[in-house]
């Protein structure tokens, strides 16, 4: 691919123009018709943002396109099986799990086995089969309406082939903890353009882990990744996000949810490790007693960038949302969060809050953060806090004169620092393995996901 | 028990944010002992007591202190305290996150490390926390909560004595360990101090007041005024002190200061 000119988009939609045949060959229906949609509004002037536009200030996606990415259009498998050699399982829980290897699903035998009645997790394709109609219905509706869909988003809708469906029928509890586990091994620098929609049907409950690995090493990877969740009435779902990548892996992501009446979405999104990290959460409160709660991390050193924003729209009366984001920021480390809550006129009884807080561990880390709020209704009870600063050097003095070595009491505060984030955590063993994690991170262990081996070493060939 | 030199300072100089505070302590403090350094606020109390225990807001401009034949101004606050000095803080610091039980196994297992000890065992830990919580009568509850969190000012100088016993220093520095005491907090703090009280260890009690004295019985008294240490005496000092206030040593130094 050459980039023929100073517009990152331009190369995709060359790649797309030529390859539309071969893409669409590998799409169900719902996924095709999806990209004729976005096909025709990424037309020009359309392009990526850049940090002159609004809400892009510290993360220019442009750049993060720009490089000469390579997408799978051929349906290559990766060439190991990563299914195999992956150990990604949560302690004390068995987890049902699928591996997302690039941008192609693949389900593990014991997730077939395992599947509980009324609890779906399969690819678009399959779907397709299966539910006829389902995927059809939802995909594209929040994260391509027309208001507010990003350039980004469109082009995820133009590239991605097939997609991962969750699906759980009315009034179905899952209790058992999903996983999808993202992994990029890649020979050339890689694109791989991810696709989720999460249907809750009316009462039902269910619990995501997703985390992003990479198993390459300095190649160039990007995740473009676009997810839906469609809450029912009283349905409630545990989303949490770990990513643990490597510098020369970015993430562009946005996600984008409809929660319904007394109906609960509680979000994680974890950034131990990573290269550049635009996340993108858009939740709307659309039914009365619906309620959002959004809680991440960033804890960034060397040159990763991690970029949070946020949109809470309350649309209807007696919703809550509440929102805490904390970043620990060390080495040239840049950081930054936008949160925008916003209270519609017909919204009363509103409860919303925000809080972010950073820590600076060094003089070369920067953080910027722009809390928002737009309150179009009087009964409202809506707060927001920010601050920035560094580690506390009274607790930091008091613990060395216990005896507590300068460097692990530092490790103790950061932790600290980050324990309510983890706290969120609905599911105590995952709230385990992240607080885990967090230490490893802290520690300066340069893990992926603790004892998974297919993570940690470069992944092992079975070329002769 | 004499000749054993536990500290002795000597010519302490020290400044913060380049105001210097401490203008020439010298102190010599033997196994056993317990002394007592009382003066008017502002004398250089908190001072001393910081720079003895290596609060890097200090700047040590002149002198030495050495610790059992170790020179304690080099070592840094951890290491101090590996070595055996231990402050009580007047304003013990509230750690959100970290519990105190994880805080004491580092600060103990960090002490074992130093000394080429292996780390306790979880069992063996936990019966030591139990062990010394008695001394203090420190709530179960309180030892399983964030370092001083939510603590009423008693509660954390009960914490900061249980921190005290399980580290077992050589020298214990309370610095105005009786602020913001009821009576029967004191009563239990003072006994607690006592319990740790052995031959090879020593104390210095910092305060204002002559009532901690009643309770902890210092073998010496000394007071500190405008940064030096301008008088010592007996127990009876104290007393003194009570009865007079500090206007007469005041004016002495005062006095003194202009003759010269």
């Amino acid at each position: 691919m050459m980039n023929s000119s100073n517009n990152a988009l331009q190369q995709y939609l060359e790649l797309h123009d030529a390859h539309r045949e071969a893409i669409d060959a590998h799409s169900a229906a719902p996924m095709r018709a999806l990209r004729s949609r976005a096909r025709l509004r990424l037309e020009p002037p359309a392009r990526l943002p850049r940090k002159a536009d609004e809400g892009y200030a510290r993360t220019d996606i442009d750049a993060i396109f720009a490089p000469d990415f390579g997408i799978n259009i051929m349906r290559v498998p990766a060439p190991v099986d990563i299914a195999a050699s992956l150990r990604c399982d949560i302690p004390n829980i068995s987890t049902l799990m699928a591996v997302v290897a690039g941008d192609e699903f693949r389900p593990t035998d014991t997730l077939v086995r395992n599947m509980p009645a009324g609890v779906t997790l399969t690819s678009f394709s399959e779907a397709e089969k299966t539910m006829p109609g389902l995927v059809a219905g939802y995909l594209g509706r929040l994260a391509d309406a027309d208001e507010g869909a990003d350039t980004a988003t469109l082009l995820n809708s133009l590239l991605a082939q097939d997609g991962v469906l969750l699906h759980v029928s009315a009034g179905t509890v899952c209790t058992k903890p999903l996983q999808l586990v993202n992994i990029f091994n890649a020979g050339i620098p890689t694109l791989a353009a991810r696709r989720v929609l999460i249907v809750l049907e009316p009462g039902a409950s269910a619990s995501l882990l997703v985390c992003d690995h990479t198993q390459s090493r300095g190649i160039a990877c990007l995740a473009s990744e676009v997810t839906e969740i469609f809450l029912g009435n009283g349905a409630r779902l545990d989303y949490c996000h770990l990513e643990e990548s490597n510098p020369d892996t970015s993430r562009v992501a946005s996600l984008h949810a409809s929660v319904g009446a007394d109906a609960t979405l509680d979000i994680n999104g974890s950034t131990l490790s990573g290269g550049r990290t635009r996340n993108s959460y858009t939740v709307h409160l659309d039914h009365p007693g619906a309620q959002a709660r959004i809680a991440g991390m960033a804890i960034a050193s060397g040159t990763q960038h991690t970029d949070n924003n946020t949109f809470i729209h309350h649309h209807a009366p007696h919703c809550t949302s509440s929102q805490l984001f904390k970043y620990i920021l060390d080495g040239s480390a840049s950081g930054a969060f936008r949160g925008l809550i916003r209270v519609d006129q017909d919204a009363a009884f509103t409860e919303a809050y925000q809080t972010n807080r950073n820590l600076l561990a060094s003089e070369q880390a920067t953080m910027h953060t722009e809390p928002q709020l737009e309150i179009y209704c009087d009964e409202v009870k809506c707060g927001h806090g920010a601050t920035t600063g560094q580690l506390d050097q009274a607790a930091m003095f008091y613990m060395r004169s216990r005896g507590i070595p300068q460097a692990q009491a530092r490790m103790m505060l950061m932790q600290a620092f980050m324990a309510d984030v983890v706290d969120t955590i609905a599911i105590p063993s995952l709230r385990d393995r992240l607080r885990m994690l967090v230490e490893r991170r802290l520690n300066g262990q340069q893990t992926a996901c603790g004892d998974c081996a297919a993570a940690c070493a470069p992944a092992p060939s079975t070329q002769p | 028990m004499q000749q054993d030199i536990l500290l002795k300072v000597t010519d302490l100089h020290a400044a913060i944010d380049g105001r210097e505070i401490l203008k020439g302590i010298d102190l010599e403090i033997h196994p056993g002992e317990v002394h007592a350094i009382m003066g008017p606020n502002g004398s250089g109390k908190s001072t001393l007591s910081g720079v003895l225990a290596g609060d890097p807001r200090y700047t040590v401009t002149a002198g030495s202190a050495t610790f059992h034949g170790v020179d304690l101004l080099a070592l840094a606050p951890e290491n101090r305290s590996h070595e055996g000095l231990f402050l009580s803080f007047q304003y013990p610091v509230e750690i959100p996150g970290v519990s105190m039980v994880n805080f004491m196994r580092a600060a103990v297992n960090a002490k074992r490390e130093y000394l080429g000890e292996p780390p306790l065992s979880a069992s063996d830990f936990l019966k030591l926390m139990r062990n010394k919580r008695a001394v203090v009568e420190l709530d179960n509850k309180l030892a399983s909560r964030s370092v001083n969190e939510g603590f009423s000012g008693g509660e954390k100088k009960r914490n900061e004595i249980f921190q005290m016993a399980m580290l077992e220093p050589r020298l214990s520095i309370l610095d105005e360990t009786d602020s913001g005491l009821d009576i029967d907090a004191l009563r239990i703090v003072a006994s607690g101090v006592n319990k740790l009280k052995t031959q090879h260890n020593a104390t210095i009690v910092i305060t204002h007041y002559q009532r901690l004295l009643d309770y902890i019985r210092p073998d010496f008294v000394h007071i500190l005024y405008k940064g030096r240490i301008v008088h010592s005496g007996g127990p009876e000092l104290a007393l003194e002190l009570e009865e007079k206030g500090y206007d007469w040593i005041k004016q002495q130094v005062d006095n003194d200061e202009q003759q010269q």
